[in-house]
């Protein structure tokens, strides 16, 4: 996510490779728990929009359709390449990423 | 077109072939065959029993009234698979790790294993399944009607009908739910069948939608025209409802009974959650992806006042498409048949488990423990309350009139079930939350939402029309659509808001105030933190070698012998020919007897339980061990006190001993001293007046001398007899004290005058005056007596060249205390505890006393409420007076 934040542990510790293979197993559980907050966004944007109000400047339904189907496709796909690259990367150590 | 008897024909074959999935499935899983029935898309479908007759149906007739509010009910599932991350994992590994058989077990487990919590549970959870279930037996009433309409023999009556949809129903829960009776275990077979509902449910949906999309309107541009160009053409939706409705959709799926079910109870892997995270929201995404268009073309194509909830089925009928028509319908059966299995088998599972069986066991008072009775029990009891949720439904549907629109019914259900959601949540991310707050919270939250939302939705005949307008009494802010005078919302959001909030607020509250159990604290540690406390979940492993095992542990408690003998007598018992005896139950009772000799009853259960595995140790079984290893530290720090005071008594009898030894010696040689000082002078007096009587011409001055020898002889005999009669009297009590007032100085200055009248032994005396002007209140004459002894014991004693005496006098915290301290070399240590005794004396008879001094001055001192003691370690002799001083003695 944030690629400044890389250099911080590879000084740390001798062995860069794996220290950035955790660190990005991190920031992919961050990524999985910034995702419903994302989702809960885009679902209250509808909010925004005007309704019950006089018809001519009213949102036609089927853009609304798009909108809202297309954001929950990107969520989809989202928690698909999360879930995919989750597999990959937490079969080997699940305890540490949990403690985190 | 289709009849009612084709109808029911394909349901009931439908049905035949659920049944041979289902027993299929189960016959492969029990082979170890059939790995797929555990893997992830199976999971993922089965959760789709979310989507119910209500959602199949329903949703269409929502869209036909009000738009895309429909897909609330879809975004809200989809937001919490999404956090399935940091939420739903966390209940699936509690749920594992405890082994949960349903949310009312979990929540009680939560809160220290507490069954009312779990009643309250089970009974909102009815509750809630109630209106849920009568949903279902209208979804499928109405559609088996709209094909009656079109069925030429005119047989079908709707009364009827609803009965035996709902008899039907309950007929097929009950074989699917209970044919085999382990809750714990998975259910392969029901899982497998639902999964393949979803499947005919999905593509029913989908064959419609196609058929409307690219059949009646003609393509996707079409189609998007048609919808703008029709009434619901335009976003209309309430922020309020659209925001509450997804919120209450998502708590509805994590808390209602038949998705925990399938999500937690029946989930084989936690990694399937990580499939289902993405599918699942793409499942729901494709059943509401045609709702509108269908809606759309319904409300164009149906004549006005047709129900939109069924335009599922009446859109292809008025297209003559019969096929297409059987499909839908069968997707909607399918809907409503797997929510109707699951949801009887949750709740049925609950209520055994929480209502009937406690009542069950505590009425048969442990007489039932064979273990046929109890299965029995238990499957009757699932058996008979599947029946009777399913006429709750019934009766549920008879009196809301069967005309309400089923999205509204499913929300009521929702709002009901959600009101577990505070506790839940609380109790799987706050350590604080307890007992007490879950009840608090359950109980107002359900309060609330039966008065607000159940009861004025079942229409007048159980609460009437001016309770909806009035208030209950006429009191106007307890109207059930707007409390506390809060006007012109939703009713549904009314609701939710109140009744959430309310609950919410309530647990928070009772949780603060109150104070857990330690099964409590120990269990929500175990929830809270449940990834510190548990690796993933591990499966029991086959019973190895248990018997080799349990002995080894029996040799270390009860010692090689008695431990080989046991089991070579249990293992003739069961007639084997090995020395090692099978772990059959009653040898393991036997044993756990055997062993809870040494090291206590639960400590015993919870060791077996240990080695033989298939029970693991609870957290009661770890506090009655702790409660036993109290007791026996209790018990030896008793045992040590005692053993404490008896050394401590045993030195006081030593020392006694010795003193009494000690003061036996010197009886014996006061005796002899006694005897020697009384021959003394006798013998001088006999000689001497024996010469006076025979001798013949003594002169006058022998005369005299002789005379003055006797009578020398006779006061000393006086006064040694004076002394010891002195000495009983003081010590019988029976002394009167003759009270006077003087000062120190004077008393000291007659005690030293008399003590050194007519000596030959010189003393020096050393005083300081000044601290003598202290006023005394006591008997001056005994006083003095105490101390004219103390000089002349100094006088007689002292073996320094130059004796001299220091007297000097302190006012020490109320009392006085008079030292007498001398220059000689003191009393040694060994004869210092002896020097009060009555006829001690110290380093023989030099002086001649007969050892009654200092024992006269010590009942002196006592009799004047003082004491007098020696003072080791002075340089010389020390003896120390106390007196209290004389106001005091005075106030006394």
């Amino acid at each position: 996510m944030n690629s400044g934040e890389d250099r911080k542990p590879l000084g740390v510790r001798p062995s860069p490779f794996l220290e950035r293979q955790s660190y990005r197993r991190r920031r992919l559980m961050d990524a999985a728990r910034l995702l419903p907050i994302l989702g809960a966004a885009l679902v209250a944007i509808p909010l925004l929009w005007p309704s019950q109000g006089s018809s001519e400047d009213g949102v036609p339904l089927s853009s609304a359709i798009l909108y809202i189907f297309t954001c929950w496709a990107l969520l989809i796909v989202i928690s698909l390449i999360f879930g995919f690259a989750a597999r990959r990367m937490v079969v080997s150590d699940d305890a540490e990423a949990e403690s985190d | 077109m289709a009849t009612l008897n084709v109808l029911i024909l394909v349901c009931l074959g439908y049905v035949v072939l659920l049944f041979g999935v289902a027993f299929a499935a189960d016959r492969m899983a029990a082979a170890g065959r059939g790995a797929w029935l555990r893997s992830p898309l199976i999971y993922t479908l089965s959760l789709s029993i979310y989507c119910t007759a209500w959602t199949f149906y329903g949703a269409v007739g929502n869209a036909a009234r009000s738009g895309l509010e429909f897909v609330t009910i879809y975004l809200g599932p989809t937001l919490v698979m999404l956090s399935w991350w940091w939420g739903l994992r966390k209940l699936v590994r509690v749920g594992r790790t405890q082994r949960v058989t349903s949310i009312a077990d979990l929540i009680s487990s939560r809160y220290g294993k507490s069954n009312t919590l779990a009643i309250c549970v089970t009974i909102l959870a009815v509750l809630g399944g109630t209106p849920y279930i009568a949903l279902q037996l209208q979804s499928i009433t109405l559609s088996f009607s709209i094909f009656a309409e079109a069925d030429p023999s005119g047989l079908y009556r709707e009364g009827s009908s609803v009965f035996w949809v709902a008899a039907g129903l309950a007929v097929f829960a009950i074989l699917f739910g209970t044919r085999n009776l382990d809750a714990n275990e998975r259910h392969h077979g029901v899982v497998t069948a639902i999964a393949l509902e979803s499947v005919v449910k999905l593509f029913a949906l989908l064959a419609v939608g196609v058929f409307v999309v690219w059949g009646v309107a003609g393509g996707i541009g079409p189609m998007m025209d048609r919808i703008d160009a029709s009434e619901i053409g335009q976003w209309n939706v309430d922020a309020g409802r659209w925001t509450t409705f997804i919120f209450l959709s998502a708590a509805a799926f994590i808390c209602l009974p038949r998705m925990f079910q399938v999500m937690v109870v029946e989930n084989a892997d936690e990694g399937h959650l990580r499939t289902a995270a993405w599918a699942f929201p793409l499942y729901l995404l494709l059943m509401s992806l045609f709702v509108v268009p269908i809606a759309v073309v319904g409300l164009d194509l149906m004549p006005e006042g047709s129900n939109p909830d069924l335009f599922v089925l009446t859109v292809p009928l008025s297209q003559g498409n019969d096929w297409l028509a059987m499909l839908s319908f069968i997707g909607g059966f399918s809907s409503a048949t797997s929510m109707v299995i699951v949801t009887a088998m949750a709740l049925s599972t609950m209520v055994s488990n929480h209502l009937v069986m406690p009542i069950w066991l505590s009425t048969q008072g442990g007489a039932g423990s064979v273990s046929g009775d109890v299965r029995n029990v238990v499957l009757m009891a699932r058996r008979v309350s599947i029946a009777v949720i399913m006429a709750l439904g019934y009766y549920y549907y008879r009196l809301s009139g069967g005309g309400a629109a089923l999205a509204s019914i499913g929300l009521v259900a929702f709002a009901g079930i959600s009101q577990i959601l505070p506790a839940l949540v609380g109790g799987l991310f706050w350590r604080g939350a307890t007992r007490t707050g879950a009840l608090v919270g359950l109980t107002v939250g359900f309060v609330l939402w039966i008065y607000t939302l159940l009861l004025p939705g079942m229409g007048g005949a159980i609460m009437p029309d001016s309770v909806l307008q009035n208030g209950p009494f006429g009191w106007g802010w307890l109207r059930p659509q707007a409390l506390f005078g809060i006007e012109g919302m939703d009713p549904m959001v009314h609701s939710v808001m109140w009744s959430l909030a309310l609950n919410t607020a309530a647990f928070c509250a009772a949780s603060l105030l109150s104070f857990p159990s330690p099964l409590e604290r120990l269990q929500g540690a175990q929830f809270v933190n449940v990834f510190d406390h548990s690796v993933s979940p591990a499966g029991w492993t086959g019973s190895v070698a248990q018997s080799e095992d349990l002995m080894i542990m029996t040799q270390r408690i009860l010692g090689s012998g008695p431990a080989q003998e046991f089991f070579q007598h249990e293992a003739e018992a069961q007639g084997g020919r090995t020395s090692l005896p099978e772990p059959t139950p009653g040898f393991l009772e036997r044993l756990e007897r055997e062993l809870s000799g040494s090291v206590g009853a639960a400590t015993a259960h919870a060791m077996i339980g240990q080695i033989v595995g298939g029970s693991s140790v609870s957290v009661e079984d770890l506090l009655a061990v702790a409660d036993e290893s109290a007791e026996l530290l209790e018990y030896s720090s008793q045992l040590e006190a005692k053993s404490a005071e008896l050394s401590r008594t045993a030195r006081q009898l030593r020392e006694a001993n010795t003193k009494l030894t000690q003061i036996s010696e010197q009886k014996d040689g006061f005796l002899s001293q006694v005897s020697h000082e009384l021959r003394t002078p006798m013998t001088s007096i006999r000689a001497f007046s024996e010469i006076m009587r025979d001798t013949d011409g003594l002169s006058a001055e022998e005369q005299t001398r002789y005379a003055a020898i006797i009578h020398d002889e006779a006061l000393r005999l006086t006064r040694l007899l004076d002394d010891l009669l002195d000495l009983s009297v003081l010590e019988s009590g029976r002394v009167s004290l003759n009270l006077g007032g003087d000062t120190l100085g004077s008393i000291l200055d007659r005690a030293v005058s008399s003590a050194l009248a007519g000596s030959h032994l010189k003393l020096k005396i050393r005083r300081a005056r000044p601290s003598e002007r202290i006023p005394l209140n006591t008997d001056l004459d005994r006083l003095g007596q105490v101390f004219i002894n103390l000089i002349s014991n100094a006088q007689k004693y002292c073996d320094a060249d130059e004796p001299v005496l220091s007297i000097s006098a302190h006012d020490v915290g109320g009392q006085v205390v008079i030292d007498f301290t001398d220059n000689g070399s003191g009393i040694p240590p060994e004869a210092q505890s002896m020097v009060f005794e009555k006829f001690a004396r110290v380093g023989g008879d030099k002086a001649g006393g007969a050892g009654l001094g200092l024992a006269i001055c010590r009942e002196i001192m006592q009799r004047l409420g003082g004491e007098i003691s020696y003072l080791p370690g002075q340089g010389g002799a020390a003896f120390r007076v106390r007196l209290p001083l004389a106001h005091r003695q005075a106030a006394q």
